[in-house]
């Protein structure tokens, strides 16, 4: 039987990057391919290519047997092939059958728009695919996975029999996960194909059929998940030998340093996203906060580090009230904070690294004398931490923006890290980084706890916060709905508190049970 | 790679995307990079120019006359008209360089200044210039696009003239700053509004300073019908003549207006530098403008400095005017500004948003301006320096269409400075 | 099967914040005292004449409007504080905005009862002067509309109104005909829109300088060729003017047969625009797609939507229709050019533009009251109000700027306005 899709030696350059090199790659009817590789490895190239958005140098297609060209994701979509892409392409302010007619809209009378016809066909295809969506809701309106379930409908409006799914679990909980993997296996049974990219050993195992592994754009094995097993996997992917377990000794948690009572915040949107939280962080501790993303992490972390005002409630760091303390004062009293979006609030893109060394004590001697700035100062320093942290630049003068993620983020760590502090804030410290570039700063952060310093991890990973973190707190919803020590979480009880199962109905773990999946 | 690309925020990437130029490349030093920086904005000007020409070609009825007769006499018309309008800009904006010679070899100190007095004409006309363009360069710097420098300006010159007329009594060491400030101080609180307007509900300062120029427009032609009007001007929009101790002192005797304004302007350019980039202030408002969320995160006050930079970006406009009044024409009429706030727009984008640059900038518009004066001699309009400078303002902003017209390769860097690879396991 | 669905819920803390709603109430009132104002300078038995058919016309005729001015300024005042209070007390809810507006509507009238009083005012005469105004203003804002629904920020509606009302007036005057000269100021509009896209959608420069570009250019050039030609050659300057044209029948209705069925053709063209704008941008196809490309172009890009196609479409479209913004000046009412004679109009179209929320029926009523402003400007002086008419003509400014501060609720702009596309 000739496969569904064919790619033969497609190769892609970016200026200094090879991305693709000569890949091959080949889907049959009816299965679900794991496209498994690191951040950067250049699967989402690969994707993009396939789906018209960029050009390969090299290479061809194949669908059906038949070569096509793809110059735009028109030509892609004619020949069958849809794309649920990693950050959604959804228009908020349309409905979610606008959205879903855009580009292939029925009209009647010339161009007007039939509306309805649109929406029957969508309740059709949620019928028969259980995706249960209201056509005339808007977009915005919507919470994330059901987003994503429109993002499917997207494609079987189209009649697309080749779906591929760009990382699709980063925005859901476990569970959502599970719900949106039996819809994968749905799709298959009624004859469509998928290619499901992926970083997440877990996913590939649980819903592959076959899976093929990319490593710095190149194919560097394939295999199937009764032949592999994770250790396996992450090795093919990294190309030596990892340790998925962080090794560090058991906390000698001190004096409390944090000390949050009774948080209430709201985000930009004036909503409650933080409803009542309260918790202790010690000094030699890791307190690892897990949820899924959007349930108040976000806002919770901003109104530890001052960015945020807090409705209600009151915030201590070493005992001193910082409820309504303005950011560089929580600094000064030894608060470091790695941020969510380290582009984003991190760092200066169009500023040097020296510049960005500098950025949270520039007012401050040596780096300033009065109002006047040292630049000498600045240089001396951040040559020195370029050092220490091992960051990758050719030197303190380049822009931040022209580095690597990873190192990126480590001029944030070399930032936070080398100033005498007291607790640490990291929110999602290790997104979309490498796999090199995680264990750096996870060993990094384990130092700081044994120095002595408290740590508030947030992280929507449940790998990361399973591996660093002493004691577990999980959000859900804006509460705290249960703050667990690390060796009596399992990942399945905290990934049912994630999605909103109270601890009673979740079953209270005992170190070792494998919590039967009841819910599903 | 895709995934490490950096995120295209609109925010983020403003200064480079209005300068084109990253920070980075301002710091390297050295000739070649120097000259390489040069290169685009000494063609932009020189392709305005090139463009000026055949717009003055193409609108001469003697080329269409002399075509009527052969083509070979239409060539020689089109040159002769080329030579002669650039010639006319030249001499107008730097003097004739044979008439200077022989002043000079005559020694005569009156028929000196007279002979290099359009040079120090075109700088009278770079005067304004410099202030507005720093007005803008300060505001790009600070992430702030204040296109509302015009309004500013007639704000800034109103409250200078009635300084200048009310005030009575005061000798000039005092009188002359102080309308000089109180111009600073009108175009101030121009700025402020709408930076205050950004800063607390997030009004984008774009509009709000357009709407502000036409406040500011409406404002000023009812003050000099009204409050400010020259009693017995017949209902004409002017304002009396100011008082002779808020002159700013021009050095020489009349025509010759060269004054001491130029070299307030430039002492301004110093200041705005230092200001910028030398000191913690300056630190703050550039790490404002280049990334708001990171100068927050960093603890830095984000309201206070995007007023600051609007306050202090509309007080240099407000010294445009001011300084027009008190130095040049010594009374306040509706035809104040030849369109100075929109031109200083390209200024700051030619001079790359460096005080060093927009006083460069400045001295060639101006000396263009001043230039165009002897050009309508020759029935050419001097609305044909607006069309060059919206030009230039293109091609500076648009670097690539210089690239493709001269072929020139993208500077090297651009390649070199994707990093990739990263540390840890990475690595072979 | 599991279907269940994860919801994440979120509590609403309020709709309309307390603040809010008090500042509207406190407008209110303050309307209401400044009504009663007028009330206390009018005096019993002064009545305010308003007449409903304007001068020159004998279609559409209407009995002239007689108002007791001090009775009703009282009751107008009272009525206006009672609602004030309301709001303060206990809030319009989601009516705030309407009974806001009623009560501006009411404040405006009364300015008008109390500068009326005693006199004769041709209200139908000022309307009537009001559309005409807002013409340019509000064919600007449709300009607008057009380019900033597809995503391109276009601030050179007034380089390019000014440059179509040269053009216009030099190529009607040369060929005679104001068609050619409407063809061709058309064109001329449209080509400086091209080259907005050019610069803006192909070379990606920030849009806010690919608009004063254009406006620098338009200015210089318009006024170069009009210094070297215009004012030289009076026979270059002095095109014909599109005539009145009365639509049967519904040119006799009275009040709004004078108003929109007897009149300009380009108030026709308006109208149409009007209709035509808003059903094709919110009802088609072709204006889901633009609005896509507003919004997230990437998405469209995604789903085999142009967006640089489309964007150049909506950016010429957005110059054609300040084309006949600007032909209005030369063609349709002055028939002559004057250097710089747009004189802001194209910037009050991008006010109206923003305060009409960036719809074609928005920007229309926005237009509609910026040209009400600018007639009530023109008519003070001859009533004596003693109000300078520079401050009447601020007006959409202020307005404009209060509504961005979000004084009266924010406007919704499209998501990708001012961002160039990045195709990967």
């Amino acid at each position: 039987m000739t496969p569904v899709l064919q790619l033969k030696g497609i190769t892609k350059r970016f200026p200094g990057v090879l991305a693709n090199d000569h890949i091959d790659l080949t889907l049959n009817e009816g299965e679900i391919l794991a496209l498994l590789g690191e951040n950067g490895a250049g699967k989402s190239t690969l994707m993009n290519i396939l789906y018209g958005l960029y050009q390969p140098d090299e290479g061809e297609i194949y669908v059906r047997g038949q070569k096509i060209t793809v110059h735009s994701p028109l030509d892609a979509i004619r020949a069958g092939i849809g794309m649920v892409h990693q950050h959604f392409m959804l228009i908020p302010v349309f409905t979610v059958t606008e959205n879903v007619m855009l580009g292939a809209e029925t009209v009647r009378m010339g161009d007007f728009l039939d509306r309805e016809k649109t929406a029957q066909r969508i309740r059709e295809i949620s019928e028969r695919y259980h995706l249960e969506v209201d056509p005339y809701a808007y977009v915005r309106d919507l919470p994330v996975g059901v987003q994503q379930r429109v993002e499917i409908i997207k494609l079987l409006f189209r009649e697309a029999d080749i779906l591929i799914f760009d990382e699709p679990t980063a925005v859901l909980t476990p569970q959502e996960a599970d719900e949106l993997f039996v819809i994968m296996r749905e799709l298959v049974k009624q004859g469509k194909s998928i290619i499901f990219i992926t970083h997440k050993l877990r996913e590939v195992l649980e819903i592959s059929d076959r899976i093929m592994v990319i490593r710095r754009g190149k194919v560097v094995g394939e295999t199937t998940p009764a032949e592999a097993d994770k250790a396996k996997l992450a090795e093919m992917m990294v190309g030596r030998t990892v340790r998925l377990e962080v090794e560090k000794e058991i906390a000698k948690a001190g004096e409390v340093v944090l000390e949050v009572r009774d948080l209430v915040v709201a985000d930009a949107q004036k909503q409650i996203t933080v409803d009542g939280v309260s918790f202790d962080v010690r000094a030699g501790e890791i307190l690892g906060v897990a949820g899924v993303q959007g349930n108040g992490q976000t806002e919770l972390v901003e109104a530890v580090t001052g960015l945020r005002h807090p409705i209600s409630g009151t915030i201590r760091l070493l005992g001193e009230d910082v409820t309504h303390a303005t950011p560089r004062k929580i600094t000064e009293l030894g608060c470091a904070h790695v941020p969510e979006d380290r582009q984003r609030d991190g760092l200066v893109l169009t500023f040097p690294v020296s510049d960005n060394i500098a950025l949270c004590t520039y007012y401050k001697p040596p780096f300033a004398r009065g109002i006047r700035i040292q630049e000498q100062e600045i240089l001396k320093t951040a040559e020195k931490l370029i050092q220490d942290f091992d960051i990758r630049t050719p030197g303190p003068l380049v822009n931040v923006g022209n580095l690597s993620g990873g190192n990126q983020q480590k001029v944030i760590v070399a930032r936070e890290f080398s100033r005498p502090i007291r607790l640490l804030v990291a929110s999602q410290p290790t997104r979309g980084l490498d796999v090199g570039s995680i264990e750096y700063i996870h060993k990094r952060i384990v130092e700081k706890r044994d120095e002595g310093c408290a740590v508030l991890l947030v992280s929507s990973e449940l790998d990361e916060i399973m591996e660093l973190s002493d004691r577990i707190a999980v959000m859900y919803r804006g509460k705290i709905v249960a703050i667990v020590p690390a060796e009596q979480a399992t990942k399945n009880y905290i990934g049912l508190l994630m999605a909103g199962v109270s601890p009673e109905q979740a079953g209270a773990p005992q170190v070792g049970e494998r919590v039967v999946e009841s819910t599903l | 790679m895709s995934e490490n690309k950096p995120k295209q925020d609109a925010g983020k990437v403003f200064l480079e995307e209005v300068t084109g130029q990253s920070e980075e490349a301002q710091r390297i030093k050295g000739w070649r990079k120097t000259g390489r920086t040069l290169v685009v904005p000494l063609l932009a000007i020189f392709t305005g120019l090139v463009f000026g020409a055949i717009f003055i070609v193409v609108t001469s009825e003697d080329v269409y006359a002399a075509f009527r007769v052969s083509f070979g006499s239409g060539m020689a018309t089109v040159w002769k008209t080329i030579i002669q309008s650039y010639q006319a800009l030249f001499t107008g904006a730097l003097g004739d360089p044979a008439r200077i010679i022989s002043a000079l070899q005559s020694g005569n100190p009156l028929e000196i200044r007279r002979a290099v007095n359009p040079i120090l004409e075109s700088l009278v006309n770079a005067t304004p210039y410099i202030f507005a363009g720093l007005a803008v360069a300060l505001g790009f710097r600070s992430g702030l696009f204040n296109i509302g420098v015009e309004g500013q300006l007639f704000i800034g010159a109103a409250a200078a003239t009635a300084v200048g007329i009310f005030v009575k009594g005061l000798p000039q060491i005092i009188h002359a700053p102080l309308a000089f400030l109180a111009g600073a101080l009108g175009g101030a609180l121009w700025g402020f509004i709408p930076g205050w307007l950004k800063a607390k509900t997030g009004a984008h300062e774009v509009i709000n300073t357009i709407m502000m120029n036409w406040i500011a427009f409406r404002l000023t032609e009812w003050l000099l019908s009204g409050p400010l009007t020259r009693p017995g001007s017949g209902g004409l929009p002017i304002s009396p003549i100011i008082e002779k101790s808020a002159e700013i002192p021009q050095f020489f005797p009349p025509p010759i207006r060269f004054h001491l304004g130029f070299f307030i302007a430039l002492a301004f350019a110093y200041a705005v530098h230092w200001l910028l980039f030398k000191t913690t202030w300056g630190f703050d408002l550039r790490t404002v403008g280049a990334n708001p969320n990171a100068a927050k995160y960093a603890g830095m006050n984000i309201t206070k400095n995007i007023v600051l930079a609007m306050t202090l970006s509309g007080a240099l406009a407000g010294m445009a005017g001011a300084n027009q009044i008190l130095a040049v024409n010594r009374s306040m009429a509706l035809g104040l500004s030849p369109g100075y706030g929109f031109d200083s727009i390209a200024l700051a984008l030619l001079g790359n948003s460096t005080p060093m640059g927009v006083v460069l900038a400045s001295l060639l518009f101006g000396a263009l301006r001043n230039g165009a004066t002897r050009m309508e001699l020759l029935y050419i309009p001097n609305d044909i320096i607006s069309i060059i400078q919206a030009l230039i303002l293109a091609f500076v902003a648009a670097p690539a269409i210089i690239r493709t017209i001269y072929r020139i390769r993208v500077p090297k860097e651009a390649e070199e400075a994707v990093f990739t690879g990263s540390w840890g396991g990475g690595n072979k | 099967m599991a279907t269940s669905t994860i919801v994440i819920h979120r509590k609403k803390v309020e709709v309309i914040s307390p603040t809010r709603q008090r500042a509207t109430g406190i407008i209110e009132i303050l309307l209401g005292v400044l009504i009663f104002l007028f009330f206390r300078r009018t005096e019993p038995g002064m009545v305010a004449r308003f007449v409903m058919t304007p001068g020159g016309l004998d279609r559409g005729a209407a009995p002239d409007w007689l108002i007791p001015a001090y009775s009703t300024l009282l009751v107008l005042a009272i009525l206006t504080v009672i609602l004030g209070l309301v709001q303060v007390w206990r809030g319009f809810g989601r009516w705030m905005n309407l009974v806001l507006s009623v009560v501006v509507g009411l404040t405006v009238f009364s300015f008008l009862t109390w500068a009326t009083a005693g006199k004769s005012l041709n209200l139908v005469g000022m309307l009537s002067a009001a559309i005409l105004l807002g013409v340019p203003i509000i064919l600007g804002a449709f300009s607008g509309v057009l380019s900033e629904r597809a995503g391109v920020v276009n601030i050179a509606i007034e380089g390019m109104m000014l440059m179509a009302a040269m053009v216009g007036a030099l190529v009607g005057s040369v060929t005679k005909n104001m068609w050619v000269g409407l063809l061709a100021a058309m064109l001329s509009s449209m080509l400086l829109a091209l080259i907005h896209g050019v610069l803006s959608i192909h070379y990606k420069i920030n849009q806010i300088i690919s608009g004063t570009v254009i406006n620098i250019f338009s200015a210089g050039l318009s006024s170069y060729l009009s210094a070297k030609f215009l004012q030289t050659y009076q026979q270059l300057n002095n095109p014909p003017i599109f005539p009145r044209i009365p639509i049967p029948l519904l040119a006799d209705i009275p009040v709004i047969g004078p108003l929109f069925f007897n009149t300009n053709l380009f108030v026709y063209i308006m109208l149409i625009s009007l209709i035509v704008i808003q059903v094709a941008l919110f009802s088609t196809r072709w204006g889901l797609r633009l609005r896509a490309v507003g919004e997230h172009p990437k998405a469209a890009d995604t789903l085999g939507i142009n967006v640089f196609a489309t964007r150049y479409m909506a950016v010429l479209l957005s110059g054609l229709m300040a084309g006949i913004g600007g032909a209005f000046f030369t063609l349709g009412s002055v028939g002559r050019f004057d250097e710089m004679m747009t004189a802001g109009k194209g910037f009050i179209g991008l006010a109206a533009m923003i305060f009409g929320n960036w719809t074609p029926l928005g920007a229309f009523g926005a237009g509609l009251l910026f040209g009400f402003a600018d007639s009530v400007a023109t008519k003070l002086t001859i009533l004596g109000t003693g109000i300078p008419t520079q401050f009447m003509a601020m007006a959409p400014y202020i307005v404009t700027m209060i509504v961005l501060a979000g004084v009266v609720g924010r406007g919704q702009m499209p998501a990708a306005d001012g961002t160039p596309y990045e195709k990967e």
